[in-house]
């Protein structure tokens, strides 16, 4: 009994320590997340703000993802602070085997924040439980990586101009793809309606369908990727099918092909439609959507850089004029 | 017709715990850490029941246990009956309630969750109750009833 009691005593001491890091897309409301798109906002008006002068930021990849680490270093260096961290596990003591634990608090003594990315999933929800400075989860396994979800957010209203009544197509990879399980999650909020294009093999999980139907959010579910479905879409959120997926590889050639968008694909398109992609890709997106204006993904990537700037500040409680 | 005996001695003063599922009976045992116990404990399995086939159960003298305590074998026996017994009188009886929280009960079944490669406590969050769905506060996967493992 003393055990349990001891556990209830340790979860409350953890909750009030640490409010303020960023987990899960879940861990934001409606309001916060418009907020924090406001907030990237003004950061995309003016990247370069000294908001953090003083402040040391420690970016820890446990596994190397340069993108997001280079993004996040940018979004701190803009906003002034110093950046200490490592960009894999193997150059960090965790190779001679020390607990995340002992690693979290260490670092906890020299920085104001903690970025981290790891292999293991949930490795982000425990960190920010024993951390006494907040955690942002920059990927944690194939479970959450709520900054990608953001900055999707930012350019999905960017570019339309509004997050609610949107059409929103995902194609590819929707059984395995964290991007996409996210974003699906943080729409709830916007009545939109979801086409889910996938192979068999890939297609959208049980538990996401069902959290579409709990909150009446509208979705369609087909293996056919082409006009008919495009032309009625606002995003179309593109991902990668993966080789190592597939049992077969057969099977992973032709579905490769298959939903493979090209320029001729989208002569039909809204004007206003956007291709995203939450890179790299591979083959998925034919090189010649590029030099389409529907082709959004760079500037997608960009403005990872702003999102980030906002959830910086968001975890170190900055007010950004 | 057989005259109908009591399989077990009946208890004075203490706890009976009744309609354990015969597969859970031991993992009851462990999860109440029993063995520790150094009053007298009778364990009895594969015994007939209506409700379940076999059934175990298991009468522990001269203890009672915190409501947190005893709801944990819930997660294993869901519809264990606990009985309080004073001066050979059952002063109380209940059906187990799983607690809304597991904490550092059961193991989580994501082998690249943090919990199963770090040394910390297991948290979990009952999603559904019948059947059992908990939810790992911590990789966020489920685990069926079915595929409970208990840490």
């Amino acid at each position: 009994m003393s055990s349990v009691r001891r556990g209830l005593h340790v979860n409350l001491k953890l909750i009030k320590m640490n409010t303020r890091s960023l987990v899960s897309i879940s861990d934001l409301s409606k309001q916060e997340i418009t907020h924090l798109l406001d907030v990237a906002s003004k950061f995309d008006h003016n990247p370069n703000q000294r908001l953090l002068e003083g402040r040391v930021v420690a970016t820890l990849f446990f596994e190397p993802s340069t993108r997001t680490r280079l993004s996040f270093e940018t979004a701190a260096n803009r906003l002034g602070a110093r950046v200490i961290g490592f960009s894999d596990a193997s150059t960090s003591s965790q190779a001679k085997g020390e607990t995340l634990k002992d690693t979290i608090m260490m670092v906890s003594n020299y920085a104001d924040l903690i970025v981290m990315r790891h292999p293991l999933e949930g490795a982000a929800r425990y960190a920010s439980e024993i951390s006494p400075v907040p955690i942002i989860n920059a990927g944690d396994g194939a479970n959450q990586h709520p900054t990608q979800t953001m900055l999707d957010l930012y350019t999905i209203r960017q570019t339309q101009g509004t997050l609610e009544n949107l059409n929103i197509t995902m194609v590819g990879d929707l059984k395995y793809g964290r991007t996409v399980h996210s974003l699906l999650e943080a729409m709830q909020f916007f009545n939109p309606t979801f086409n889910f294009v996938a192979c068999k093999e890939l297609q959208m999980p049980e538990q996401y369908k069902q959290f579409c139907r709990e909150r009446g959010l509208a979705y369609h579910e087909t293996t056919d990727f082409g006009p008919d479905i495009i032309n009625q879409t606002d995003i179309l959120y593109m991902t990668r099918v993966q080789r190592e997926r597939f049992s077969d590889l057969m099977e992973y050639e032709r579905v490769k092909n298959v939903y493979t968008l090209t320029a001729s694909m989208l002569q039909g398109a809204k004007p206003t439609m956007r291709v995203l992609h939450p890179l790299p890709r591979v083959t998925e997106i034919a090189q010649d959507v590029d030099d389409t204006p529907w082709a959004y993904y760079f500037e997608q990537a960009r403005n990872g850089l702003y999102a980030r700037q906002a959830l910086i500040c968001r975890a170190l409680d900055i007010q950004v004029p | 017709m057989k005259k109908k005996e009591l399989a077990v001695a009946a208890l004075e003063n203490g706890t009976v715990i009744d309609h354990i599922p015969s597969s859970s009976l031991f993992k009851v045992v462990n999860l109440l850490q029993l063995e520790k116990l150094t009053g007298s404990v009778t364990i009895g399995n594969n015994l007939d029941s209506n409700r379940l086939g076999k059934k175990g159960i298991i009468k522990i003298a001269d203890v009672e246990f915190p409501e947190d305590v005893i709801n944990r074998i819930a997660v294993i026996a869901p519809h264990a009956v606990i009985n309080i017994i004073h001066d050979y009188e059952v002063v109380k009886k209940h059906e187990v309630q799983l607690p809304d929280e597991l904490n550092n009960i059961v193991r989580c079944n994501n082998p690249k969750c943090i919990s199963n490669n770090e040394p910390m406590p297991t948290r979990f969050h009952v999603e559904n109750r019948d059947p059992i769905v908990l939810r790992c506060h911590h990789c966020e996967r489920t685990v069926a009833q079915s595929e409970i493992q208990l840490k």
